[in-house]
């Protein structure tokens, strides 16, 4: 990966904005929310890849109980559109903040502070791209997939899901991708099985894949891709108490371009990661499921000792 | 601020507010900061607000050594509040001064070092780097973070142990910066441990850290945590806060400590949050964890925080410093 220090704040990635969103439209989208949020020029400058952090619960201008954000990834960005600059986003009604997300009318005031994080990095020209999406996962895709397109890329979307109520963004990436592919683990649509059913025959060497979805199917992806000779970059999804990079809540163990594993923050040098770069041994191999920290990790604890 | 009947009166300017404060010799242009551990070391905020505005910025806690933290999840929202079990994640002192202490001098904040070791000579060396450090306005002793493996580690619960890290400290620094004890709440007697830590020479006090705190994910029967306790911080603890910092103040008001002050953390919010803690004692106060809500919540805080002590009649920030005691103290005066 491109080294993801500190530096990277400085990229010229645009940058957050702490914003009072107006929710223009909040339509279902099969098991889904799609919201329409009209923003200002800078929040709108965002890119593919990068996300938004929403605070839930309560009156925007009043402290809430609910203290942390939630972190959404953007569907898309419109900087000057019928309703003016608008972000959008794709929610699922899952815990009790995204739930509420999900009930918001049009009027409503959203707090939200966006862009956050890297884009997706842009493929070296004439790269042959796919785009992989898990459920909601898919939200990004259409909106990077248009951008790839214009840039000259071949582009080919996976759409993968539980069952067809839980596919998003397929009509879409018809409309905007040179190729769309379907599964469907019941096979209510499309294939049935995972999206690694049908990744391989995608894959050439020097293809880029980029991946959303469950950490399940990131894995996957970056197996096969690795197998294939593709490179995958993987937008990860860790539960994160800032989105702004202050709290070191959001970490995963990732290998670093000077081969030193660090616990990486997520929510800046992420969340979009290399597959490769990702420590996959120790993702979810860590007490209760989590993330263990590798033992050749910068700073990991030694044996019967403090970390050295 | 002489007299009670001057509260509320009409006639107060809160424009010629005088926000200015003094942390044992640290000029402060206002008196809310950052919390260690909730503003990295500045730079991210940066990017939202203006550091340089800040009373100053206290950064996450710096080791000797890069330490790689805890594994994950690290973090369970909880009613307002939320548990973290980070485990003093760093990059060690070495690219500390090389890439954070460079930014915040640039960027033109005012500095408090936040520092934590295994024993009181590591406490000491890091102490003794920074304290010749320009740009290092003080140093925090964190001998209260309640994410290490030991328990036993908790230099902040045993008089005596607090008392050797303060005492390693301030002799290396030798008054160079003024030197600030970090407590935990989770003691019986706060006024003892914040004895210990003066007579070791402390400048000042911060109060307070976390507090030790579990979840249970119900569904999964087991931990939520991956280091299984986390320490709480938010809303939840303010009242935990604003307590300690009462006993000790009072302790000080009443010549049983060495008066000495007192920065007040825990739970602010907004500028009457803030309020209650400088009127229960603290000279300065720290936000932390709303700003993981709102990365702009120290800078309102302290506009807020002027608005409300001005609104209640004070002319400066440093006639409202434990002013809630002479109010009890004047309730109980026999010829009132």
């Amino acid at each position: 990966m491109s080294t993801p220090s500190l530096g990277a704040l400085d990229d010229g990635r645009p940058g957050p904005v702490a914003v009072r969103a107006v929710v223009v439209a909040n339509r279902p989208a099969g098991a889904y929310h799609h919201l329409v949020l009209a923003v200002d020029d800078r929040t709108a400058a965002a890119r593919p890849g990068q996300f938004a952090a929403v605070a839930v619960g309560a009156d925007p201008d009043q402290p809430t109980p609910t203290l942390l954000r939630r972190a959404f990834s953007l569907h898309r960005a419109t900087p000057a559109g019928p309703d003016g600059p608008t972000l959008e986003l794709v929610v699922a009604p899952r815990g009790t903040g995204s739930t509420w997300v999900t009930r918001r009318r049009p009027g409503d005031r959203l707090d939200l502070v966006a862009p956050l994080g890297r884009p997706f990095p842009a493929p070296p020209p004439s790269t042959p791209v796919v785009l992989v999406g898990g459920g909601y996962g898919s939200a990004p895709l259409g909106w990077w997939a248009r951008e790839l397109r214009a840039a000259g890329h071949a582009v080919t979307v996976v759409a993968g899901a539980a069952d067809a109520s839980r596919l998003f963004g397929v009509d879409d990436a018809r409309a905007l991708a040179d190729r769309v592919l379907v599964t469907t683990d019941d096979g209510s649509a499309g294939t049935r099985g995972r999206v690694t059913a049908v990744l391989p025959e995608l894959l050439t060497p020097g293809t880029w894949v980029y991946a959303c979805g469950p950490m399940a199917m990131l894995r996957a992806v970056t197996e096969v891709s690795a197998a294939h000779g593709a490179r995958a970059w993987c937008a990860v999804e860790e539960s994160m108490a800032c989105g702004v990079g202050v709290c070191m809540t959001c970490v995963l163990p990732v290998r670093w371009d000077d081969g030193v594993t660090r616990m990486t923050r997520t929510c800046v040098e992420g969340p979009t990661l290399d597959g490769a770069a990702l420590r996959w041994d120790a993702i979810g191999a860590g007490p209760g499921g989590g993330s263990a920290v590798p033992a050749d990790c910068l700073g990991a604890p030694r044996p019967g000792g403090g970390p050295r | 601020m002489s007299t009670l009947s001057t509260f509320g009166s009409a006639t107060f300017d809160p424009a010629a507010f005088d926000p200015g404060t003094s942390v044992a010799g640290l000029a402060l242009a206002n008196p809310v900061l950052t919390a260690s551990g909730c503003a990295a070391a500045g730079r991210e905020l940066g990017r939202l607000i203006d550091v340089a505005a800040l009373g100053a910025v206290v950064t996450k806690t710096i080791m000797r050594d890069a330490r790689s933290g805890r594994p994950t999840p690290r973090m369970a929202e909880t009613p307002s509040g939320m548990l973290n079990s980070i485990g003093l994640q760093g990059p060690g002192i070495d690219a500390f001064l090389a890439t954070d202490l460079p930014w915040l001098r640039r960027a033109g904040a005012t500095t408090i070092v936040s520092v934590a070791g295994g024993d009181p000579e590591e406490f000491a060396e890091l102490a003794g780097r920074l304290a010749g450090e320009p740009g290092v306005g003080a140093i925090e002793v964190n001998i209260s973070c309640p994410n290490v493996a030991n328990r036993g580690l908790v230099f902040a619960c045993d008089p005596s142990s607090a008392s050797a890290v303060v005492s390693a400290v301030t002799e290396a620094v030798g008054g160079r910066v003024p030197v600030l004890a970090k407590l935990s709440p989770d003691v019986t007697d706060i006024v003892a441990i914040a004895g210990a830590v003066l007579d070791a020479g402390a400048d000042g006090l911060s109060m307070i850290n976390t507090t030790l705190g579990m979840v249970i994910d119900v569904t999964r029967m087991r931990p939520l945590l991956a280091g299984l306790t986390g320490g709480l911080s938010g809303p939840a603890i303010r009242p935990i806060a604003v307590r300690c910092v009462w006993q000790v103040h009072a302790a000080m008001r009443a010549g049983i400590l060495r008066p000495a002050p007192i920065v007040g953390i825990g739970g602010v919010a907004t500028g009457r949050d803030a309020a209650e803690l400088v009127l229960a004692g603290a000279c300065a106060v720290q936000v932390g964890t709303a700003t993981f809500h709102d990365p702009g919540t120290p800078a309102r805080v302290a506009t807020d925080l002027a608005a409300v002590l001005a609104g209640l009649g004070f002319a400066r920030f440093a006639d409202a410093v434990g002013h809630a005691h002479t109010v009890l103290a004047r309730e109980t005066e026999p010829n009132r």
